[in-house]
């Protein structure tokens, strides 16, 4: 164990640096200029520059770099041009409500996509399934954002059900210590607080978790398929068990490991997805601000950013790797 | 008849194939298992013995129908029996042991968990009665440590040690019937005469009836008391083993006899079932299957 995670720390690392170049050198070579985004219109040559040297941008992308890394790996990550906070912190205070919303949207993915999985195969060959494999079908054309604009649509415009924009009602007066408002909402056993969390959450988490909902419903359902015709599971028929505990009890387990490599992969799309989901439902999380970083070609918050993400898909592999040796007990040992 | 654990009667299975009625998989297939003993079922590869075997249990393929004949098992009726029904006495009355010990255990489920689970569903055990029972069935077996033996995985044993886990699981619940589907074949020669001889003690124990399946009449006339030779899904030649061993009166068991090795016999005296034996006997199914095509 300790050899694994010194192996993966390291791997971790080098990817880290990898995006780190990538990036850097990426929103330094497409066009749009941060200086030009701030300044204004009348500002003279010399304003122009002074402000350019401000930000270090006079020197070469070498330079800069080192600049930039050098500080990053103290955990300095320089002040947000257009914002004038520490990205540190910005990106901090924003995380949280991303989480939430990732791990929402994860968590109804997979049970959606786990339901699904088990009741088709419940009714396998008979006509429900074939209701279950057509709606599938559907959801698995119908990207994200195309949820979102439809729930604002539905749920906010024809049938005005849910807020459509925020994370949580302004006028709720509760003192947050942290921005984990779920969680320290759950914790706190706010239930006004939660509900309102809900009404505000469920349809930009809906939308994410769609998607993934569909791919692990497809992939589950056809290694449970697999896995029903294993000698093991027919000896769980022969010793009388019913068709849902044999479904549940005995085949899921074995079948998990092929719908987890799926959910891993496909989570990287998630994670991407709040950016525009974000953005859509005025969500206040690190997607949000990444667009507008990115409008504004604000350097310093971009890199931040950008390294932000990098480290959540890092984790979610290596928690994927962790879940693996959990499902199957001959990866336990050694 | 209160003696005996299963009848099987003018059983016909055939391939499903559309409306017609297919080439046939099991003719008019008949046999009967007394309470306490054990019976063999001798054919070669593709007789139909994993059928009939399948055919008690309700789990033949989707494309094999059952057309006519009955299973009585222990007074009840398992042609056509609903599934609820059948649940609850499979694994209760009846039970399996395997072919392939090394597929035929869960993976990701740990063995005690995998022996004790019929014991809570038929028997309504608490789960320390039912590890308590678990470890009685693993010590009758000659598993040693069987404390730690029911905390592991399948993969943490051999072939050997797992079908001992299958077969003690299989007098779990103290059936009346055993379906044993040549639970040696996966395993290497001396583990197979171990496992044999464990089978025989157990039945001796528990005065089980057991149907033994297997290829080997060698086997057979060690282990058994009745015999059922198969071939082509119909039954060639039936009675007591020491009738059948000392007089067979159907030339295919007499040409099984000469291809069984022994040990008081030299290897290059074995001789294969002869061409035209075989001939005659495919000859009669294909007249028997024309003759029920006919008939429907
Ligand atoms: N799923 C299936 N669908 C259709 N026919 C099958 C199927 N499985 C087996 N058969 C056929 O049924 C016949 C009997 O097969 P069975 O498995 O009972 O043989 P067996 O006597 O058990 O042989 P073995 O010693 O190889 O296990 C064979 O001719 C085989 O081709
Ligand atoms: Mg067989």
């Amino acid at each position: 164990m300790g050899a694994f995670l010194l192996r993966r720390a390291v791997e971790a690392a080098l990817t880290l640096i990898g995006v780190a170049i990538v990036v850097f050198v990426l929103v330094r070579v497409v066009p749009g200029d941060p200086i030009a985004m701030m300044i204004s219109p009348g500002a003279s040559e010399a304003d122009i520059q002074a402000l350019r040297a401000l930000y270090g941008l006079d020197k070469s992308i070498l330079a800069q770099f080192f600049i930039w890394a050098g500080h990053a790996v103290t955990g300095d990550f320089g002040t947000s041009i257009s914002l004038r906070q520490n990205v540190v912190s910005l990106i901090l205070s924003r995380l949280p409500a991303t989480l939430e919303l990732a791990a929402a949207a994860t968590a109804l993915a997979v049970a959606l996509g786990v339901v699904f999985a088990v009741l088709g195969i419940m009714w396998s060959r008979r006509f429900p399934e074939k209701i279950i494999d057509g709606f599938n079908g559907v959801v698995l054309a119908i990207p994200d954002f195309i949820w979102a604009l439809a729930f604002i649509l539905l749920f906010g415009v024809l049938f005005p059900l849910a807020p459509i924009s925020g994370r949580i009602d302004p006028r709720i007066e509760f003192e947050f210590v942290t921005n984990f408002y779920f969680v320290e909402a759950l914790l706190r056993g706010e239930i006004a607080v939660l509900a309102d969390l809900f009404a505000h959450g469920w349809m930009p988490a809906l939308a994410l978790g769609l998607p993934l909902a569909a791919i692990i419903t497809r992939v589950l359902k056809g290694s449970l398929d697999q896995a029903m015709v294993e000698d093991y599971v027919t000896m769980a028929r022969v010793k009388g068990f019913g068709r849902l505990r044999i479904v549940v009890g005995e085949a899921l387990q074995n079948a998990a490991i092929p719908a987890l490599t799926i959910t891993g992969v496909q989570f990287t799309f998630l994670v991407g997805g709040t950016v525009l989901i974000e953005k859509i439902f005025s969500y206040p999380g690190i997607g949000n601000l990444a667009i507008d970083a990115v409008i504004n070609r604000d350097l310093p918050l971009i890199q931040g950013l950008i390294v932000t993400f990098a480290v959540i898909f890092i984790f979610v592999n290596l928690s994927v790797d962790m879940m693996y040796a959990l499902l199957n007990p001959r990866l336990r040992h050694g | 008849m209160s003696n005996t654990v299963l009848t099987i009667a003018n059983l016909h299975a055939e391939l499903r194939a559309g409306r017609k009625t297919g080439p046939g998989i099991l003719r008019n297939v008949s046999l009967t298992v007394h309470q306490g003993e054990m019976h063999g079922l001798v054919g070669e590869s593709g007789a139909g013995k994993s059928m009939i075997a399948r055919a008690i249990l309700g789990i033949l393929p989707r494309s094999i129908l059952i057309s006519d004949g009955s299973i009585d098992c222990l007074g009840r009726q398992m042609v056509g029996l609903a599934d609820s029904d059948r649940r609850k006495i499979l694994g209760r009355d009846i039970s399996l042991i395997p072919q392939d010990p090394l597929t035929a255990l869960n993976p990701a489920r740990r063995i005690g968990a995998q022996m004790t689970d019929v014991m809570r569903l038929h028997l309504g055990w608490s789960r320390a009665r039912a590890h308590d029972a678990a470890l009685a069935l693993l010590n009758e077996v000659h598993i040693r440590d069987a404390e730690a033996v029911l905390r592991r995985y399948p993969h943490e044993l051999s072939g050997g040690m797992r079908q001992r886990v299958l077969i003690a699981t299989a007098f779990a619940c103290e059936p009346k019937l055993i379906i044993a589907d040549e639970p040696t074949t996966a395993l290497d020669v001396t583990v197979q005469k171990q496992i044999l001889r464990l089978l025989r003690e157990m039945q001796n124990r528990h005065g089980t009836a057991i149907l033994l399946v297997t290829h080997d009449l060698g086997v057979v006339a060690k282990m058994c008391r009745s015999l059922s030779v198969i071939h082509s899904g119909m039954i060639v030649e039936q009675g007591e083993v020491s009738d059948i061993v000392t007089r067979p009166e159907h030339a295919f068991t007499r040409a099984l006899f000469a291809a069984t090795p022994r040990y008081d016999r030299p290897a290059d005296a074995l001789s294969p079932v002869p061409g035209e034996v075989v001939r005659e006997l495919e000859e009669k199914a294909a007249t028997f299957d024309r003759a029920r095509a006919g008939l429907s």
